[in-house]
C-alpha cells in the first residue's frame, strides 16, 4: 500500500491537506517495586503510602536500578525487533514542578536501552503498516497533582513517583486517526503478550504524547525521502492521551486547528497542548509556555547501564509467541481466514481461549462461536473473556456435539445460550432437555410425508420456485422440534419431492 | 565567555532563584570572571579524549524486583511546610 | 577532666576497655568542652542528652567485655550526615529544623561500632567553601591564632566543624566529606589529620549531597592511627549507593606501624606553583627529606594537567550542584517562603534559603549545563578528567604513592578572602585532583608557620590503596614529630 493512498486527506479551503502522526507512548514496566526504589507500584493506595525516601527526594537519597524492570524494557525491545544498546546511561532532565520531588527526572536521553525497531500495525480494513520505532528508554514516573481538592492549592501525592516507565517513541509513520488507534492497539497488545505492561489505560499504566502536524500533498513522501523535517509543518504536542478514543478525536481536532490556523494566514507555532476530552478540543498548557531548557546531563549517582550477552540471550529465549507469528500460525495450523485469526490474536487471552477449544475439535467452527455468540454476549455484558461464563473447554465440547450430529448447529444456538446463562456443560444440557437430534429416517419420513401431503399447493409451486424447499425444511424441522438433522430432512424431502422440484 | 545580564535572569528563572535587579550585574561580572577562568580549559585538545563516566570503573549493581520500603506516609510530610492527609500541599497549580 | 580529651582516640579506646575510665566520664568531659568552646561555634546543634544515653548504652557492653571498635568514644558529626531525630541542616537556611526520619548509612556503622554522637558539626552551606564561612548559621573558628594576634581565623572548609572540634580537643574524632578538598585542606590548617578515602568506599547514602561523582566522606581525628580507626568502621559496601564498591575493607590501623623502605614516593613537579610561600615548598621538601632517610625512593614524576583541575572541578562541581539542590523547592522540608503563586513561592524559598556562594555556584551550574554550553563546558571538564586521571596513571608506573602540600597557605583571617571567590577557590589547589579521579588523600600534620600556624602535607595513593597512606603518613607523622596545641583561649 503506497504512502499516498494510505494519506487521509483533509479539505481546506485552500485545498487538500495531510496529517502526520508521531507517538511517544508511556508504559509502564509492569513490576513490584519501583524503578530505583524498593517501594510498592500497586495502584491505588493512600496517599504517599508507596514512597520510599528516595521516591521523596529526600536529602542525600540514592537510586539503584531495578533489574526486574531493565530485563522488561529489553523484553520489549525484543518484541519491538529493536536494537538493544548493550551500553546505556541515565541522564537527569532538570525541571521544577511540585509531583517531581528531585527537582529532576531520570530518564535516557542520549543513550537509550533500546534503539531502532518496529510494529506491523493492523488496520480495520485486513490491510497493514509498517510503524518505525525510533527508541524505547527506561524513566521515572513524576506523582500526581490534584488540582481539584482545594480552590487555592494543589495536593500532591507521590504514590506514582519513581515507578518504571518505558516511553516509546515511534518516528512520524502514521497518517491518519485511525492508524494512530490501530498503532496503539497493537502497541498494548504487543505489550500485554510480553507481560511487559498490563496496558490498562484507565489505571494510566499506558498514556500517549500525540505529535501531529500537517502538510500539502506530496510533502510527506519528500520527507521520506531526505529524512529532513523542513518538509512537514510545525508540529504540536499533545499530552498525556489516556484512550485510544481520544487519541483520535484528539488528532482530528488537532489537525482541523493547524488547517485553521494555517489558512487563516498564521503559523502554528511548536507548542505542548492538552487533550479536554470533555470538550473535545486542544488547548496550549501554560505551565508549558516557557521556553524549557532541561539540561540533561548523565545521572552522577548512577554509572552506565551495561548488559551482558546472557542476560540478553536469556530473555530472548523467554519470550512467548507474538500476536504476528500467531496470527500467521493461525492462518497455516488451523486453516483460519486472515481475518479471523487477526481478531483472536488482537488479545493474548482470546487466543488462548481458541487455541484450548479448538483441541480436537473444528477449529474453523470454533472461531466463528467465539467471533460470533460468544463475542456478542460478552460484548453485551462487557465482560473479558477471562470472566466468560462458558469455558473454552465447553465451547469446544459444544462443538463436539455438532460435528458427531448429536445436536444441530440450531439447536446448539438454543445450547450455547443456556451454557452462558447457567455455565453447566452442553452434554447435561442436551440430555436434560432432549435436544438431541433425531437421526432415524422413519420417524423423519412421517413428518416430511405429513408436510408434503398437508401442502399441495406449496408442492405445485416448487417446479418454478425451486428455493421454496427451504420452507418445507422448516416446517419438518418444526414438527420435529428442530432435533430432526437436517441433511437428513434434505434428503428425503429431495428423495420423496424427486422431479416435482425446478432447476 | 561573557556573561550578560540577561543570561543571568535566565539561569536565575531556570533554577527557580529569586534574583533583585540590582545584584544582576554584580553576578553578571561574577561569573563572567568565573568563566573566563574556566576556559583554560580551551588550551587543551580534547577532540580525541572519551569523557569521564564513572569515577571508578565499575559495573552498576541491580537490585531485585522486591517491595522493601514506604508504608509510611505520616514520615514522608513529617517535615513539609505544608501537608493534609498526608498530601503535600502546595500553592495551586495552572496547567 | 579535659585531661581525658588530650588523649588519643587509640588511647581513649584501650583506657575504656582497661576500664581505667568510663564512657560517660569522657562523653560527660567532651560534653562540657563543647559547650565551653561556643566561641568558636564548631558545633551547629549539640546533643549532650543524647550523647549520655549512648555513652551509658557503651559501657553497659564494655562492662560485659563487649561492644565495636569505637566503643564509648565521642564523635562530632558534620552536619552533612542526615541523624534520625536530629536536626540536619547543611549549614543552610533552607534545611533549618529539619529532622530527618533516618540515618546516613556511615552515622548509622559508627553507631553500631559504639561510637557517641556529641552533636552536629559546621561547615560551609552546602559544603560549598573552603573557609566554613558561608554557613548560614556563622563561620567556625580555628582554635589556632598567630601567636597572640587575635585575629579570628578560619578553620578551612568546608569541615571547618569538624577540624576545629578535633584540634580544639572536643571530640576523639569527626566525620567529614571531601568534594574539592575539604576534608583534607581543614584538616592541614588546623594540625589535625584527614583522610579522603577513594571515591566508592564510603556510602554516600544519607549524606546531603552536594557534587555526587566528587563528594566521598572521611575522618578527621588528632593523629593517622586514629584516623585509620575510625576509617575502617566508616567504609563498607552499601547496596543503597550504586557507586559504593563490593570490597573487603583492610584492618587499616595495622598499617600504620609499617616501614617506607623502598616505597617509592612520586614528586609531581607540577604542583611547585608560582605564588605560593616559600614556606610551604621549604616543607614540602622537609617532607621529601624525611621519607628518604625512612629509606624510601624519591621520583620525580609530572602530572601535566594539574593546573586545568580546578577550572574542570569548578565546571562539574557547580553543575552536579546545581541539579543535586534542584530538590529543596519548600515543598517536602525545609523553608519555604509563602505565596499564592507556585514559581514565586519557589524562587522566593529558593532566594531567601541558599545563601550567596551556593546561589553563585547554582547559576554556574544551570549556566553550563543549559542548552549550547554543555558540550564546551561539562563534556569538556569530563574530558579533561579523563586526562587528569590519565596523568595519574601514568605516574604511578613510576611511583607507589605522591607527596605534595595539603594547603596552598596556613589559615588566613575570616573574611580575607571572601570577596574573590577564585582565590577562595585556589584554596583546594592541591587537593582537588583527588577528588577528580577519585584518588585517596590524606593530610597529615607536618609543621608549623612563620606565623605559628600548622602547615600540613598530603599523600595521594592508588585507588583503594589507603594502606600505604596510612602506612607512609604514619612515618611522616613520626618524624615531623607536631606535637603543637592551640591556646585554650576561649574558655
Amino acid at each position: 500500500m503506497s504512502e499516498a493512498k494510505r494519506a487521509k486527506t483533509i479539505e481546506g479551503m485552500t485545498g487538500p491537506w495531510e496529517i502526520v502522526i508521531g507517538l511517544e507512548v508511556h508504559a509502564q514496566v509492569q513490576s513490584e517495586a519501583k524503578l530505583f526504589s524498593g517501594a510498592s507500584t500497586t495502584f491505588g493506595a493512600e496517599p504517599n503510602a508507596n514512597v520510599s525516601l528516595v521516591d521523596a527526594g529526600m536529602p542525600g537519597m540514592l537510586p539503584v536500578i531495578n533489574d526486574f524492570c531493565v530485563e522488561q524494557a529489553v523484553r520489549t525491545g525484543l518484541g519491538l525487533n529493536a536494537q538493544i544498546n548493550k551500553v546505556s546511561v541515565f541522564d537527569r532532565k532538570n525541571y521544577f514542578y511540585p509531583d517531581l520531588p528531585q527537582g529532576y527526572q531520570i530518564s535516557q536521553f542520549k543513550q537509550p536501552i533500546v534503539g531502532e525497531g518496529e510494529v506491523i500495525v493492523d488496520l480495520p480494513g485486513g490491510e497493514s503498516v509498517t510503524v518505525r520505532i525510533e527508541r524505547l528508554h527506561l524513566e521515572q514516573d513524576a506523582g500526581k497533582s490534584l488540582h481539584d481538592q482545594d480552590p487555592n492549592h494543589t495536593y500532591v501525592d507521590l504514590n506514582r513517583s519513581g515507578v518504571a516507565l518505558m516511553e516509546i517513541v515511534s518516528k512520524p509513520d502514521m497518517r491518519s486517526s485511525d492508524e494512530a488507534a490501530a498503532y496503539l492497539k497493537k502497541l498494548r497488545n504487543l505489550l500485554r503478550y510480553l507481560g511487559t505492561c498490563d496496558g490498562n489505560m484507565d489505571e494510566g499504566s499506558m498514556r500517549a504524547d500525540v505529535n501531529v502536524s500537517i502538510c500539502k500533498p506530496g510533502a510527506y513522501e519528500k520527507f521520506r525521502e531526505t529524512g529532513s523535517f523542513s518538509h512537514l509543518g510545525t508540529r504540536c504536542e499533545i499530552k498525556n492521551v489516556n484512550s485510544m478514543k481520544f487519541v483520535a478525536q484528539a488528532i482530528e481536532y488537532e489537525a482541523r486547528r493547524q488547517i485553521d490556523v494555517v489558512e487563516g494566514g498564521g503559523t502554528v507555532n511548536q507548542e505542548t497542548r492538552l487533550f479536554d476530552n470533555k470538550a473535545g478540543v486542544t488547548r496550549a498548557m501554560r505551565s508549558k509556555e516557557e521556553a524549557h531548557d532541561y539540561r540533561y546531563f548523565p545521572d552522577p549517582d548512577l554509572l552506565p547501564l551495561e548488559l551482558e550477552d546472557d542476560f540478553i540471550a536469556r530473555i530472548k529465549a523467554s519470550i512467548p509467541e507474538l500476536p504476528d507469528a500467531k496470527k500467521a500460525r493461525f492462518v497455516s495450523e488451523y486453516g483460519l481466514s486472515v481475518y479471523d485469526a487477526g481478531l483472536l490474536v488482537a488479545e493474548r487471552e482470546t487466543a488462548a481461549y481458541f487455541e484450548e477449544a479448538a483441541k480436537g475439535r473444528d477449529a474453523k467452527a470454533v472461531a466463528n462461536w467465539i467471533a460470533g455468540d460468544l463475542f456478542a454476549s460478552l460484548n453485551r455484558d462487557n465482560k473479558s473473556i477471562d470472566e466468560s461464563p462458558v469455558s473454552a473447554a465447553a465451547l469446544g465440547e459444544m462443538v463436539g456435539l455438532i460435528s458427531d450430529n448429536t445436536i444441530s448447529g440450531r439447536i446448539a444456538k438454543d445450547v450455547f445460550v443456556i451454557m452462558y446463562a447457567t455455565g453447566e456443560a452442553p452434554a447435561k444440557i442436551v440430555e436434560e432437555k432432549g435436544l438431541r437430534q433425531v437421526t432415524d429416517t422413519g420417524a423423519i419420513g412421517a413428518a416430511v410425508d405429513e408436510v408434503i401431503d398437508a401442502n399441495p399447493a406449496k408442492v405445485a409451486e416448487l417446479l418454478k420456485k425451486p428455493k421454496l424447499l427451504g420452507w418445507f425444511v422448516g416446517e419438518v424441522m418444526k414438527k420435529t422440534q428442530g432435533k430432526a438433522n437436517p441433511q437428513a430432512v434434505n434428503d428425503l424431502l429431495r428423495a420423496k419431492l424427486g422431479d416435482r422440484i425446478g432447476e | 565567555m561573557s556573561v550578560d545580564e540577561k543570561a543571568v535572569r535566565r539561569a536565575a528563572r531556570l533554577a527557580r532563584l529569586a534574583i533583585p535587579e540590582e545584584r544582576l550585574a554584580p553576578m553578571a561580572a561574577e561569573l563572567t570572571g568565573i568563566m573566563e577562568w574556566v576556559e583554560q580549559l580551551n588550551e587543551l585538545d580534547t577532540d580525541h579524549v572519551e569523557p569521564m563516566t564513572s569515577v571508578r570503573p565499575m559495573r552498576l549493581h541491580r537490585r531485585a524486583d522486591v517491595v522493601t520500603d514506604g508504608g509510611y506516609a505520616a514520615d514522608v510530610v513529617k517535615n513539609a511546610p505544608s501537608s493534609e492527609d498526608n498530601f503535600f500541599v502546595v500553592p495551586k497549580v495552572v496547567e | 577532666m579535659s585531661e581525658l580529651l588530650k588523649m588519643t582516640m587509640a588511647e581513649a579506646r584501650d583506657g575504656l576497655r582497661a576500664k581505667a575510665f568510663s564512657s560517660a566520664e569522657l562523653t560527660a568531659a567532651a560534653s562540657s568542652a563543647v559547650a565551653e568552646a561556643r566561641p568558636l561555634n564548631a558545633f551547629i546543634t549539640e546533643t549532650p542528652e543524647q550523647a549520655a544515653e549512648m555513652a551509658a548504652a557503651s559501657d553497659a557492653k564494655l562492662a560485659r567485655g563487649e561492644g565495636g571498635a569505637l566503643e564509648g568514644i565521642p564523635l562530632g558529626i558534620k552536619d552533612l550526615f542526615c541523624t534520625k531525630g536530629v536536626q540536619t541542616t547543611a549549614g543552610s537556611r533552607i534545611l533549618q529544623g529539619f529532622k530527618p526520619v533516618y540515618e546516613s548509612t556511615i552515622t548509622a556503622k559508627l553507631w553500631a561500632a559504639g561510637g557517641v554522637m556529641l552533636g552536629k558539626l559546621n561547615l560551609d552551606e552546602f559544603a560549598m567553601g573552603s573557609s566554613n564561612e558561608t554557613s548560614y548559621y556563622g563561620p567556625a573558628i580555628n582554635p589556632w591564632r598567630r601567636g597572640n594576634d587575635d585575629t579570628k581565623l578560619v578553620p578551612g572548609g568546608s569541615s571547618g566543624g569538624s577540624s576545629a572540634a578535633v584540634a580544639a580537643d572536643l571530640c576523639f574524632g569527626a566525620t567529614a566529606t571531601d568534594t574539592g578538598g575539604s576534608i583534607r585542606q581543614p584538616a592541614a590548617v588546623t594540625g589535625t589529620v584527614g583522610i579522603k578515602p577513594t571515591y566508592g568506599r564510603c556510602s554516600r547514602w544519607g549524606v546531603v549531597a552536594f557534587a555526587s561523582s566528587l563528594d566521598q566522606a572521611g575522618p578527621i581525628t588528632r593523629t593517622v592511627k586514629d584516623a585509620a580507626i575510625m576509617l575502617r568502621e566508616m567504609c563498607g559496601y552499601d547496596p543503597k549507593d550504586s557507586t559504593s564498591v563490593d570490597m573487603a575493607v583492610p584492618d587499616f590501623e595495622a598499617s600504620c606501624g609499617g616501614s617506607v623502605k623502598g616505597l617509592r614516593i612520586g614528586v609531581p613537579k607540577e604542583y611547585r606553583i608560582e605564588g605560593v610561600p616559600e614556606e610551604v615548598d621549604h616543607l614540602w621538601d622537609q617532607g621529601i627529606a624525611w621519607l628518604k632517610e625512612a629509606g624510601a625512593e624519591i621520583v620525580e614524576v609530572s602530572l601535566p594537567h594539574t593546573k586545568y583541575a580546578l577550572p574542570a572541578y569548578y565546571i562539574v562541581a557547580p553543575a552536579e550542584a546545581s541539579s543535586n539542590l534542584s530538590r529543596y523547592d519548600g515543598v517536602k522540608y525545609g523553608l519555604r517562603v509563602d505565596s499564592d503563586d507556585l514559581t514565586t513561592m519557589y524562587e522566593q524559598t529558593r532566594a531567601a534559603g541558599f545563601g550567596r556562594e551556593v546561589q553563585r555556584r547554582i547559576l554556574i551550574g544551570t549556566y553550563v549545563l543549559s542548552a549550547g554550553y554543555y558540550d564546551a563546558y561539562y563534556i569538556k571538564a569530563q574530558k579533561v578528567r579523563t586526562l587528569i586521571a590519565n596523568d595519574f596513571t601514568a605516574a604511578f608506573e613510576k611511583c607507589d604513592v605522591l607527596l605534595t602540600p595539603a594547603s596552598p597557605s596556613p589559615a588566613f583571617g575570616i573574611g580575607e578572602k571572601s570577596n574573590d571567590p577564585i582565590s577562595m577557590y585556589l584554596n583546594d589547589v592541591y587537593t582537588v585532583t583527588a577528588n577528580l579521579v577519585g584518588l585517596p588523600g590524606i593530610a597529615v600534620p607536618a609543621g608549623l608557620s612563620k606565623t605559628g600556624l600548622p602547615l600540613g602535607l598530603q599523600l595521594i595513593g592508588r585507588a583503594f590503596d589507603e594502606e600505604t597512606l596510612f602506612r607512609t603518613g604514619a612515618v611522616l607523622e613520626r618524624a615531623a614529630n607536631f606535637t603543637g596545641k592551640p591556646g585554650k583561649w576561649w574558655a
